[in-house]
């Protein structure tokens, strides 16, 4: 088996959830990473949509920002940001919204928006963008981040995006009508919503961890599917796909200006 | 009509101390000269309105420009936090400031309707949102016809909003390309709009369909070469990634900051954009 981190394995497994015919919104970081080796592998025709307008956008490389030139180089074509929200996202054209986050509970409730009080916050994050309404209106949301005590949390200290809320059927009973997270996807396991209470829970450890790992790096009491399976491992294939593109991303983007190369 | 001034006399002329201002630019053409001219003029009590403050709010803020920020996303894009916003909201350095915050679909319709000429703006979100607790301008109105419960905000009507743009023709025609972002909503929802450009042209040259401000839309043009820097302008250069990390850096610390602010903006002029972006151009 070739040697792969648990990055690597975060982002390859939150690449496999995501098809050809799927109508992505994508954050930045993390899920802009996964959903471009979906593209450049498995899942050649998806649609990636970034927030600042590009649709059907085909970047040779990570964008630094959802708004960087080799987005709107590459789409299909770019609208202004109203349009975006307004026909897109609201209008329900899209099927999945890929999230990060800062904290995350077990209902799949994320804040990116202040830690401690909103009006005296320790710590100012820098809020929302788009994330409430991709939260509402895509018809389902994936959700990926590092497992840390820290991000997994018992109580996120603001709903920035609304998830489950307090579990259950708590989205509909709030006039929602999409899905709402249905995968959670972190360096150590893949979660899924349970069908009644919709807890996030693990129904597959990535290779080599362990229920212990999972427990210690989340800040509530981890619950199992019955039939606990085990992620497969990055293929040679998925890896070679993965670190080519975080190669040209560091080329790209590393380094001083004297050496950015003109697109 | 579009009157062609130098930036001093645009600013001088448009932006006064009390205004709610935009300086928009959603990750391309982000009007960085036409904000350090404002701070240079120390013109100030501003409320700012802006989708994504980044660089150049923070730099406001830091400065003590700022009473207030109307907003959806305060970061450094690609890089994190920002550093002064942050130090004036957990510590009121070097003032407090108020801050109204919504989502990006909510600042979008908002400035939609302000273009539109209407006083709110109606969509459906915010649900299960902890925004509309803290936010008392995020509330309802109840569908007429089939009585949905949506989200109105108020409509986004700057005194004067400020873009930067690729050109303008020689009547005083803009065209924006590439990611327009919201710019064109927040030009015509302003009472009055500056726009610089990275040059004057003899014809814009552009199709049927593309996003062009007529020049009556438009109340100041300055030419500023490399004007977005370090962001970018489409077909001209390229997004100056290594300065947002070093901004990072620079607005962590209050002194470095003033220092930095001192040399690079208050002791500078609109033309040293040009050379900022040396190296970046497109071929």
């Amino acid at each position: 088996m070739t040697e792969f981190t648990s990055d690597e394995m975060m982002t390859i497994a939150a690449a496999r959830a995501l098809s050809n015919s799927d109508v992505c919104f994508v954050g930045i970081g993390a899920p802009s990473a996964a959903c471009n080796v979906a593209r450049l592998s498995h899942a050649p025709d998806i649609t990636l949509i970034y927030e600042s307008g590009t649709i059907g956008t085909a970047p040779e490389v990570l964008p630094l920002s959802i708004g960087d030139g080799i987005l709107c180089d590459t789409a299909v074509t770019t609208v202004p940001v109203p349009e975006m929200f307004r026909y897109w996202l609201q209008g329900g054209r899209i099927t999945i919204g890929f999230l990060g986050a800062a904290q995350i509970d077990r209902f799949g409730n994320i804040n990116t928006t202040v830690i401690g009080d909103y009006h005296h916050p320790k710590t100012r994050l820098p809020g929302g963008g788009g994330a409430p309404e991709i939260a509402s209106s895509c018809g389902e949301v994936f959700i990926t981040l590092k497992q840390s005590l820290r991000s997994m949390v018992k109580k996120i200290d603001f709903y920035t995006s609304f998830g489950h809320g307090d579990g259950g059927d708590h989205r509909q009973r709030l006039g929602i009508e999409t899905k709402g997270p249905t995968l959670l996807v972190t360096d150590l396991a893949i979660w899924r919503p349970d069908p009644e209470t919709k807890e996030f829970t693990v129904t597959s450890l990535h290779p080599g961890v362990t229920r212990e790992k999972v427990q210690e790096t989340c800040g509530w009491t981890v619950r199992y599917a019955e039939n606990l399976e085990e992620t497969p491992p990055p293929t040679k294939t998925e890896l070679e796909i993965l670190r080519d593109l975080k190669a040209r991303t560091e080329k790209a983007h590393g380094g001083s200006k004297k050496q950015g190369e003109a697109a | 009509m579009a009157k062609f001034i130098p930036l001093s006399q645009a600013v001088a002329e448009n932006l006064h101390a009390g205004d709610t201002a935009a300086f928009e630019g959603f990750t391309h053409l982000i009007p960085h000269a036409a904000a350090h001219e404002a701070i240079r003029q120390n013109i100030g009590d501003l409320t700012l309105i802006r989708m994504t403050p980044d660089v150049i709010y923070d730099q406001m803020i830091g400065m003590g420009l700022v009473k207030k920020v109307i907003f959806s996303y305060a970061g450094n894009p690609g890089v994190g936090l920002l550093r002064r916003l942050r130090d004036a909201v957990e510590n009121g350095w070097p003032n407090r400031i108020e801050i109204e915050e919504h989502s990006h679909a909510a600042m979008a319709n908002a400035y939609e309707a302000g273009a539109a000429g209407l006083p709110c703006a109606i969509f459906r979100g915010y649900k299960g949102a902890g925004l509309k607790e803290v936010n008392p301008n995020i509330r309802s109105i109840t569908c007429p016809f089939t009585g949905e419960e949506l989200a109105a905000v108020p409509s986004v009507r700057p005194d004067v909003s400020f873009i930067h743009a690729q050109k303008a023709d020689r009547k005083g025609n803009v065209l924006i390309e590439g990611i327009v972002g919201i710019q064109k909503e927040a030009v015509l929802a302003a009472k009055r709009a500056v726009v610089t450009v990275e040059e004057v042209v003899d014809s814009l040259d552009a199709h049927p369909n593309a996003c062009v401000l007529p020049n009556w839309t438009v109340t100041a043009i300055s030419v500023v070469r490399g004007g977005a820097h370090p962001s970018y302008a489409h077909g001209y250069y390229e997004r100056d990634n290594a300065s947002y990390l070093e901004w990072d850096r620079i607005a962590a610390d209050r002194e470095t900051f003033l220092a930095w602010m001192k040399e690079n903006v208050l002791d500078a002029s609109p033309e040293v954009f040009a050379d900022r972006i040396k190296g970046l151009e497109a071929a």
